[in-house]
């Protein structure tokens, strides 16, 4: 009785660990905070592959490249996802990553490839822009700025508010847009002339949005000008009841900064095959159809299409503003202190 | 009592030794083999002159007002009885364990608009969250002085200030040093409070880590910055311990049913009220706040974030009121955890006076939690120590926070226990256990169910190390808050505020329950 229960615990802990050399039951996806998945397509996922999907969320994009830095070789999941054209230098430089090619990227617009290796694969883009509250222009009788040029106009005298770019990713965004439109250093006059103009610098996007701007629901901010992304009109529209007819709030198209999130197979992964699996499930049609509504950005796939409130209330900028990722790794570090140099002391 | 020191010293070594020193001690030794800034370059740079200066200077400032916000409350419920009291002790809990980010953006819609940036709403803020340290440790000792001596001077002909002056006070001071410790500590490493209400000017040493070690990634400047700001808390330490034992022992110790008693004349009636009353207005502003916009939706109020928080939703990958038996359950293991440890090692502390014990304990609430949470990933990574994904690591890092309240609160209570009570009961043939059973524990017990109260709250609203270490799809609430703020949208943002009240009165209903879960052994209570 005794040896039988033994064998049974012996058989359990076998199981539980996955076996000796049997194929592996899991894949893991590491991620930000901001990732998010309908329940039926994860469940898509795992009745094709067989695999549990598990997913392990690691702080902000920075935060889960440091750590997959830190586990280089040694990982923590199969697959990272969120590395973005700000990090992905870096995530390269330090070799966390497996080349992969995914039959599916042939769907995938080409400019948003931006490794020729493959050790990354495009996902979604979502673009930075500044937002304005349209009531407040109406109210105003004012035409809300068309470009990031404007702003810097009397008219818009103390009406922007932006994010620390030392310590936000959108605030980051906006500083390197400015600087993919006016050169380096040509965008140093930029925002000298933009501090003369009152421009608020907060801390992170949470407070520039929800407490300073004046066009978010609930805010009694009152800033009409704020630093935000492509698809917070669509979101303004969808998460609040009943649902307005039309966005409350509006895009400077001319504004936008392209970030394009990548993913990639890790190096060390244990389950190499069901994390290239993984990868092609991400680019597959049902995935990338999926992206919008849950993470409010716009899926890699040209073939994918929008959701109606998508269609309906979200810009998706024609010439969107971008940087190489080695321009931005070389001079980030300089151009955040000089940043704050101008701006803040 | 000699042959309980291995178990009494060596259970909490071993615990902050692999749980603390070991992650700790390997995320910075991997920091310094690295490549990045030079230590002498971080060193001299004026900027790190700056931020730690800055550090200290906020930090004894907030220790200073908390305790002067705090005191008068810590005296109303350490010396009366009144309808209500342990109500009072449970709510100052509430801004303690709500999550910094917030509190952070209450604090913007309540503070008049000259305050609303720069070192004052730092302090304030800082002092808004550790009220309660003060009122509770103080507050708590204060209970149990006997309140008899007091009576004597008085009879004596010594006026309150010098009753005040030369027996309160130094009466007092082990548990306010105790006090003050947490609280510098928590102010030393503040950090979301600090970038929030002080503007892109003002950083402590804890946001030039983060900033290092996430934004920059120059792991040797994070690690070089965190050896400087662990030389700083350990002088802290150093000079806390050395106070609090400078001052401690003899105090005179009663029970809590023989010290408090009913506000009788006008005068008394008046300071307890007004002592609450301020208290109230201090802390219930911004938490109204919390509450108005958690009920503002569309065009004037209503409860349809708290109907959403029964749906699931895409912020999180489980519906939000999931989060709430979540974090009861992490919150239960770690307070079982915290008050095991935290005990045993209050009593090694308080009976062998073991120094480094002592300071040891103090450490966790100094350290960076930035790279602890790094050390916990590359230190426990592989067998026997493959720990990273296990479920019962966030109880161990949020029970690692909670000790050392557990230590303060209990330890001074057991070390001012006058020995020849233990030496006495001795002699009349008392084997040791039943010296600790019948002397120290009813006296400690209200200790211990304090500790145990603060060790739950703790556990409740922790948040940076359990945001790096909870699976999730068991998100707990500070965690839940935290998500749906990061998402545009009026739901999303009602649906935070929301589970920030939801976290209020967990926080009340669940302290409550702990203290009412006291020993009741030995007739005292």
């Amino acid at each position: 009785m005794r040896a039988t229960l033994v064998l049974l615990a012996i058989a359990v802990a076998v199981t539980a660990c996955g076996g000796w050399g049997d194929e592996p039951t899991e894949v893991v996806l590491v991620t930000h905070d901001s990732f998010a998945v309908s329940e039926d397509v994860k469940q898509a996922f795992e009745t094709e592959s067989g695999l549990t999907l598990r997913i392990l969320k690691a702080g902000d994009a920075g935060e889960v490249v440091t750590r997959a830095l830190l586990t280089a070789g040694d990982p923590e999941g199969d697959v990272l996802f969120g590395v973005d054209n700000n990090l992905v230098a870096r995530a390269l430089a330090g070799e966390i990553f497996e080349p992969y090619e995914s039959p599916e990227l042939a769907s995938v617009d080409p400019g948003l490839v931006l490794d020729t290796e493959h050790r990354v694969t495009p996902i979604d883009h979502g673009e930075v822009c500044l937002n304005y509250d349209k009531t407040s222009y109406e109210r105003r009788s004012l035409d809300p700025p068309d470009s990031i040029a404007d702003v810097v106009d009397e008219r818009y005298r103390d009406q922007l508010v932006v994010e620390n770019p030392a310590t936000s990713t959108p605030g980051l965004a906006f500083l390197l847009a400015t600087i993919a439109l006016y050169g380096d250093p040509g965008w140093k006059g930029y925002w000298r002339r933009l501090r003369e103009n009152g421009v608020l610098v907060v801390d992170g996007w949470e407070e520039a949005y929800t407490v300073r701007f004046s066009g978010a629901a609930g805010s009694r901010g009152k800033r009409p000008i704020v630093v935000s992304y492509a698809s917070s009109p669509p979101a303004e529209v969808i998460f609040r009841d009943p649902r307005p007819s039309a966005a409350p709030t509006g895009v400077i198209e001319d504004s936008c900064f392209r970030q394009i999130e990548l993913a990639g197979v890790l190096r060390g992964t244990a389950n190499e095959e069901g994390a290239r699996r993984l990868v092609d499930f991400m680019l597959s049609r049902r995935f990338q159809e999926d992206i919008p509504l849950q993470m409010f950005v716009f899926p890699a796939r040209r073939d994918a299409a929008l959701p109606p409130e998508f269609e309906k209330f979200a810009v998706v900028p024609e010439r969107p503003l971008e940087l190489a990722p080695e321009e931005i790794e070389a001079n980030r570090e300089r151009w955040v202190d000089e940043w704050t140099d101008i701006v803040v002391r | 009592v000699r042959a309980w020191r291995p178990l009494t010293v060596g259970v909490p070594l071993v615990f902050l030794a692999l749980f603390f020193l070991y992650p700790l001690a390997a995320i910075i030794e991997r920091g310094l083999r690295g490549d990045g800034d030079s230590a002498l370059d971080v060193l001299t740079d004026p900027t790190t002159r700056d931020v730690v200066w800055f550090t200290v200077w906020q930090a004894l400032a907030s220790t200073l007002l908390t305790i002067a916000v705090a005191l008068p409350a810590a005296y109303v419920l350490g010396r009366y009885r009144f309808r209500g009291r342990g109500v009072v002790s449970a709510v100052v809990l509430v801004p303690f364990v709500l999550p910094t980010v917030v509190v952070a953006l209450a604090f913007l819609a309540v503070l008049p608009e000259p305050l609303e940036r720069g070192w004052a709403p730092i302090l304030i803020a800082h002092a808004f969250f550790n009220v309660a340290v003060v009122v509770r440790v103080v507050g708590g000792f204060w209970t149990n002085l006997d309140p008899r001596i007091g009576e004597a001077a008085a009879t004596l002909g010594a006026s309150p200030s010098r009753r005040f002056r030369e027996i309160t006070a130094p009466l007092l001071s082990p548990a306010l040093a105790a006090a003050a410790a947490i609280v510098f500590l928590f102010s030393f490493t503040s950090f979301a409070i600090v970038l929030i209400l002080g503007g892109p000017r003002y950083a402590t040493i804890e946001a030039e880590i983060y900033n290092q070690a996430v934004r920059l990634f120059d792991l040797r400047a994070a690690a070089v910055l965190s050896l400087v700001q662990l030389t700083c808390v350990i002088a802290a330490v150093w000079v806390a311990t050395r106070l609090e034992r400078r001052v401690s022992g003899g105090a005179p110790l009663r029970a809590e049913r023989d010290t408090l008693r009913q506000p009788r004349t006008a005068g008394e009636k008046l300071v307890v009220g007004l002592s609450l009353g301020a208290l109230g207005l201090f802390l219930g502003l911004p938490l109204a706040v919390l509450v108005e916009r958690s009920l503002a939706v569309g065009d004037g109020y209503g409860l349809a974030a708290y109907e959403a928080l029964g749906r699931p939703t895409s912020v999180l990958l489980a519906a939000p009121w999931e989060a709430i038996v979540n974090s009861i359950v992490y919150a239960a293991a770690a307070t079982v955890i915290a008050v095991v440890v935290g005990g045993l090692a209050a009593f090694a502390v308080a009976r062998t006076r073991s120094r480094v014990l002592d300071g040891l304990v103090l450490l966790p609430l100094g350290a960076s939690a930035v790279m602890l949470g790094l050390g916990f990933l590359i230190a426990f990574d592989t067998e026997p120590l493959d720990f990273r994904a296990a479920p019962w690591i966030v109880p161990v890092a949020q029970a690692l926070v909670a000790i050392p309240f557990v230590v303060r609160i209990v330890a001074p209570t057991l070390r001012s226990i006058d020995p020849r009570q233990r030496e006495a009961a001795a002699l009349l043939g008392a084997p040791p256990t039943r010296v600790v059973r019948e002397i120290d524990l009813p006296i400690v017990s209200r200790g211990v169910a304090v500790a145990a109260g603060f060790a739950f709250a703790i556990s409740l609203g922790e948040f940076g190390a359990t945001v790096f270490l909870a699976r999730p799809d068991r998100p707990t609430l500070p965690v839940a808050i935290f998500r749906f703020l990061g998402r545009p949208g009026e739901l999303n943002v009602a649906q935070a505020y929301a589970l920030a009240v939801v976290l209020m009165a967990v926080t009340v209903v669940s302290v409550l329950v702990v203290e009412r879960a006291r020993v009741r052994r030995g007739g005292w209570f």
